[in-house]
Parts: C-alpha cells; structure tokens; sequence
C-alpha cells in the first residue's frame, strides 16, 4: 500500500446523502473474480445520466469526493472500496461515514476524512462555481484545502498512522514476522501438512447422467 | 488457570498477545479454500507481490459451483466456469495443492478437511466459508472467514482476532429412536435462536453428544453458525482418535502418540468457567423440522404450522407471518400433512457416508412417491465411490433417486440444481432462507431420516410413520461388517 502524506487532485461535489454500497456498486459487479477493473462499476446505476457529475469533463479526472452524509452505508462489500479507488479516488469527504466503510477503507488505502457540514457545503460551492478546482489533503496537519478556503478534517489516528505509513491489515501483521516464525519453530510435528499430498489410490469418478 | 476447551486451543496458538485493546494475532493450521471466495484474495496477494507463505497447510477443493451431472463435460454457466478456472490457476501459480472436479479427493470442503485426515484436534482450522465450524467436531477451532482475511491467512498464516465468549451447551440423556443429532442442532437453535451464539464459541458436551459417531458430532458442529456462533466445538475423546487413526494425513508412530496424549489434554477443566450454559434433554427430542424462513423456525413433526395470531410479540408475529407467506403454509396445519415436491440428501451438514447409509437403510426395497423427485448428492467423491462399494446406489436408483456426483449441489444453488419458484423441498441442508435453494424456493430442513421416510410418503414424515421397525442402529448396514477403508 502506498504511504500517503499529501494529496492533491480534482475534487469532486456529490451532492447526496445516503449513498449505499448498492449505489457505490451494485451486486450484479460482485460475481467478478478480479478485484480491480472495477471502475466501469462505481455509481453505475447514474452513470448512464449526462448530467450525473462525473460525466461532465471538468470533474471526470477527479479524485477527491466530497459527498453528503452517510456515505458507504448498507451492506459490508469491500467491492465499495475497490471501485472508487478504481475510479482513482483517493480521498473521500462526508459530515459522516458508515462504519463498515471506514474501516474496510482504511484497511485498503482510501483516506475517509469526516468534515462538518458547513465546511462541506463551502466545499461544494467551490467546486461547483469553478470546476475542475484541484482539492490539497494533508494527513499531517488534517486540512484539506481548495482554492483559499482550509477545512479541518477528523481521521482517527490509528488509521491515520496507517495510511501515512502505507500499512494494510497483511503489513502490519508482517511487522511482526519475526514472531511468527518463531513460532513456526514451536509447532510440533504431528501437525499436519497438506504437502506432500497424501491421499487414497485414485480412482476414476463416473460421471453421472440425467436421467 | 482452569480454561475452556476453545480458551486452551486459543492459547496455544498465540503468536502475539494483544496489548491496549488491540486483538491477538493467532497461529493457523490448516487452511482450506475454495472457488468462491478465493480469487480476490490471491488477486490481492499477486498484485502486493505476496506469495502464500505456507502453501503446505493450505489445501483447496472445487465444490461450491461445481455441477453434479455430467462432469466430464465442460461446465455450461459461464461464471461458476471463470470462478473454477480462476482456482486451477490460482493453485498452480501459487503451489496449493487443489482436489479437482472428476479427482476422487474432490468434493465439499468440509468433508475433505476430515476424510483425509488433515483435521485434527487442537488446530485451528479457517476457510472461506461460514460453515467451517464443522471441524470443531475435532476440538479444533474452526470458524468462516472474509475474503480479505483469506488473504491475510495466505499471506502471513496468522489471523488478528478480537477475543470471543464461551457458551456450554450440555446434552444429557439418549436420543430416541428416529432422532438424529440434526434433531438435536435444529432443536438448539430453536431454543437459542438464531442469534443467540452471536460472539460465542459454543462447546456440546453431556452424554447424548459422547455416544455419538464423528459424523453426527460434525453435523451438529456444522449448524453452530446457524445459532450466530463463531465456532462449535466437542473435546476429542477416543471416537475421535478412531476416526482418525490410519487416515492418509493422520500422524504415524511416535507422532500419533505424542499427538494423542496432548489431545486428551483438550477438555475443558471441571471447574472451567463459560459466559453462558445451555441444558437440554436429548430425551425430549423427536425429529425436528423447520417451518420458516431461517433455521431457528422450528418445531417437533409432530406440531402444526405456527398460528402468528397466537404470537404475542409483534416482532416475531410479523415475523412469522413473512415467512408463512414465503413459505406458502396454512397457519395450524399439522407438519406432516406438508407434502413436498423435491427431497436433497446431501451438503457438509448430512452428505457423508453415515447419512447416505441411514437413508438407504430406510428406502431399501422401496420405491418412493410418485410425487416427489429425490436427489441424492454425496459430500465428496470418496463418499460416493465408498457409498458404491457398498451397493448403496443401487438401493437408491432402484427407489427413483437420482445418484449425482459430489458438491454442494442444491444446498444453495449455484450450480443447476435449483428449486423452481414455490417448489417445496425437504433438504438435509443447513440453510432454509428465502432463495437459497434457488429462486422462491421454500425449504424445510429435516434430519436424512426425515428426509428418507418424506420421499416415500411424499409429505413430512419420521421413520415412525412407516409400517417397518426401524433400527436405529445406524452404524452398520444390513448387520453386515462396515467395508470403511481410511479415506471417508
Ligand atoms: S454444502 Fe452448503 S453449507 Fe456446506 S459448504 Fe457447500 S454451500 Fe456451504
């Protein structure tokens, strides 16, 4: 995972509350085995609008969200995550997240930054009477700043730590390696071992027919 | 320090205690996964440039898509297709080994874990899949994780995990004749509900849980998940050792030995403490089914269907009457005038070769009702090659089943065996919810003796409602000697 200190990019006004992980990506996009191309998938159901604010040219590159409050609620698909980092969100801003969403977010890398809704609105004034204004997030200082206006932001500082370290969950575990291999040197040998593959004689299955 | 079973498995796998609230970081076993929840985690690992760090306690099976009909032909739905695939090559890149449709390891997870003997006592067992609890039959710790947590394990072979509860539920007394241990699991969960295990490791123990056979006791482990429950387990005890002894992965010599001392070791301390006690009276019990829309919507067969105007809560009336509506069920009609359309033996819940012999023991020289299509599915194919040694498929074609081939088949319809919308069925499954059979399917769940003694009458029916005695004794078939080569 990538550290994150600083992040600057087009920031993006979405002007609605509630947005649901089935609006983030519906399930028909979760019988796919990979786990990035989702970008196709990231708000489909309003893609198909011209007028949705990701069509339109200035905002299309964009990749700070600045959403209305309650984002991410509803089921606990980590597809959410991957879709808007897909898309080549980094940062998203909300007055309030659900919490599924900020954890599996700060587990992948996506910075979740919690500003009040004055400021989100001031925000979105910005970025919506000149498009395509560039969004500066700074993890350190947590400001995040368009044009000459700096909003605070809250981020915990577990995550926060995280994201700047650039640690996943299998990171931070890795941190501690040296422990696990000492006690991989404990395990006894009875233990079982699925190699080498021990099994029965192998004998031809007969496949069964309708009947 | 007196400690629980699942306290003391617990402990012997820490490779890091949590400090300040943060969890422990846990040591695992035996790693077992499948098509459906695997591609994103291997995807994951290749994108950081991970490789599995011990591919020697991993193992995988195709079992969730697989179709259970014609398997040597190339599988017609496109993403259980892309979804096997993606495992075959996953395995190879990454050196798991993998149980193949048409290999004769191949078959539901949970069934290859223990036939080859790689689930043991005191490990610590995960997979993709809720019903991993199965393995706890062993004494081992076995609960379903994520799919990033699939990845977690593959990658570092170890789990952070937040401290769990414990719950004692106590079986005493002797199950009657034609209750099973599905009696007894559909009976807890009525009892606990189906949220009742929520943040608990449960722990089955009394008398009516030592008589049982290993088969029985991962039957009842199986379904703990249905209770909310992370994990079930029952201490080891010398039908376990049984069980295990000669298997292909089972330890040898002076390995068996040592292994076998320390698994006497696993039990929880007389005066060991657990968050919370269940009792129950396996007296009390006669074959259970299910009415409702999820596994703790059950009632004795010998009931009638629920009248939610009778229910005083508001919460569970309303509840109730969802599910009749779903179910298309007459409130007050008698459960065994419930006629079915469709009979499911099979799934890690009653698909192993003890279940197909207590069927077959019961549908011998018999045919079954007109109305009804029975589909036979063993839970691997050694099940089933075992099962054809025995001569069992020949009793169940000759009864008017339809003998398939290993998976999970119709206890959640991913492949073609499906329920139509309304079409009822008795299934021997684990999960009654709303489509999961396929789409407007309505399930009861019902122990492979109910499910037997359904298809010849064609509506739910206990062994007792035949004209034979039954013996229950179903440990052997036909009083003959049990031919049970290692390996099932
Ligand atoms: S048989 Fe059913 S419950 Fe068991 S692993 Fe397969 S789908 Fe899950």
């Amino acid at each position: 995972m990538e550290k994150i200190h600083t992040h600057t990019g087009v920031g993006v006004p979405l002007r609605r509350s509630n947005v649901d992980t089935d609006q983030i990506i519906p399930a028909v996009y979760l019988k796919r085995v990979t786990r990035t191309g989702f970008e196709d998938a990231l708000f489909a159901a309003w893609r198909g609008d011209p007028s949705f604010v990701l069509n339109q040219d200035a905002y299309r590159n964009g990749s700070v969200l600045v959403a209305g409050p309650d984002f991410g609620t509803g089921s606990s698909r980590e597809h959410a995550v991957w879709a808007l980092k897909d898309y080549g969100f980094r940062v998203v801003l909300s007055s309030r997240f659900a919490d599924i969403f900020r954890g599996n977010s700060g587990k992948q890398g996506l910075v979740t930054g919690i500003v009040s809704p004055e400021d989100i609105e001031l925000l979105w004034k910005i970025l919506e009477t000149k498009p395509g204004t560039e969004v500066t997030v700074d993890l350190e200082a947590k400001t995040a700043t368009a044009d000459d206006v700096t909003v605070p932001f809250q981020i915990d500082d577990y995550t926060r730590w995280r994201l700047m370290e650039g640690l996943d969950d299998i990171g931070l575990t890795l941190t501690n390696e040296a422990d696990i291999t000492a006690f991989e040197a404990t395990r006894e040998s009875w233990r079982p071992k699925t190699l080498p593959a021990k099994h029965l004689p192998s004998v031809p299955i007969e496949a069964a027919r309708p009947v | 320090m007196a400690g629980t079973l699942a306290e003391k498995v617990w402990e012997a796998h820490l490779v890091r205690r949590g400090e300040n609230g943060s969890p422990d970081l846990l040591y695992i076993d035996l790693h077992l996964v499948h098509e459906v929840t695997s591609p994103q985690a291997f995807e994951g690992l290749r994108l950081a440039g991970r490789p599995v760090r011990r591919p020697d306690l991993t193992i995988a099976t195709e079992d969730h898509n697989t179709p259970t009909l014609d398997i040597d032909l190339p599988i017609a739905d496109l993403t259980s297709r892309t979804q096997i695939d993606t495992l075959r090559a996953n395995a190879k890149e990454f050196g798991v080994r993998l149980h193949s449709l048409g290999d004769a390891d191949q078959g539901i997870v949970h069934q290859v874990g223990p036939q080859l003997g790689l689930t043991m006592p005191g490990l610590t067992v995960v997979c993709g899949d809720s019903h991993t609890s199965t393995h706890g039959a062993f004494g081992a710790l076995a609960f379903g994780i994520g799919t990033s947590e699939v990845e977690h394990v593959l990658a570092t072979q170890t789990l952070p995990l937040a401290p769990f509860r414990t719950m004692a539920i106590t079986v005493d007394g002797e199950l009657p004749a034609g209750a099973t241990s599905k009696d007894i699991i559909l009976a807890i969960i009525a009892k606990i509900g189906t949220g009742g295990g929520q943040g608990y490791v449960l722990e089955y123990r009394g008398e009516a849980i030592r008589t049982l056979s290993m088969e029985a006791r991962m039957t009842i482990c199986n379904m703990s998940i249905e209770a909310g429950a992370r994990a079930g387990m029952i201490a080891p005890d010398e039908t376990t050792f049984e069980y295990l002894k000669g298997r292909p992965h089972a330890p040898e010599g002076e390995d068996w030995d040592a292994a076998v001392e320390y698994w006497k070791t696993l039990r929880s301390d007389d005066d060991a403490e657990f968050d919370a006690e269940v009792v129950l009276d396996a007296a009390d019990l006669e074959p259970f089914v299910t009415w409702g829309t999820n596994p703790g919507q059950g009632l004795p067969l010998s009931a009638s269907v629920p009248v939610p105007s009778e229910i005083a809560d508001e919460n569970e009336r309303v509840t109730a009457e969802r599910a009749l509506e779903y179910m298309g069920l007459e409130p007050g009609k008698p459960l065994r005038e419930v006629a079915v359309d469709t009979v499911f033996i099979g799934s890690c819940t009653n698909g192993r070769i003890e279940d197909l012999r207590s069927v077959a023991k019961v549908v011998k020289g018999r045919k079954k009702a007109d109305s009804v299509r029975v589909l036979v599915v063993p839970s691997s194919a050694r099940v089933r090659l075992q099962a054809e040694a025995e001569g069992l498929d020949v009793i169940f074609k000759d009864f008017g089943a339809e003998w398939r081939n290993a998976g999970c088949s119709m206890c959640l319809g991913m492949n073609p065996d499906q329920l139509a919308p309304g079409e009822r069925s008795a299934s021997t499954s684990n999960r009654n919810f709303e489509g999961r059979q396929g789409k407007g399917g309505r399930t009861h769940l019902v122990s492979p003796l109910v499910a037997a003694a359904t298809a010849i009458r064609g509506t739910l029916s206990s062994v007792s409602d035949l004209d034979l005695p039954y013996d229950v004794d179903i440990t052997t078939f036909d009083g003959s000697p049990l031919p049970v080569p290692a390996g099932i």
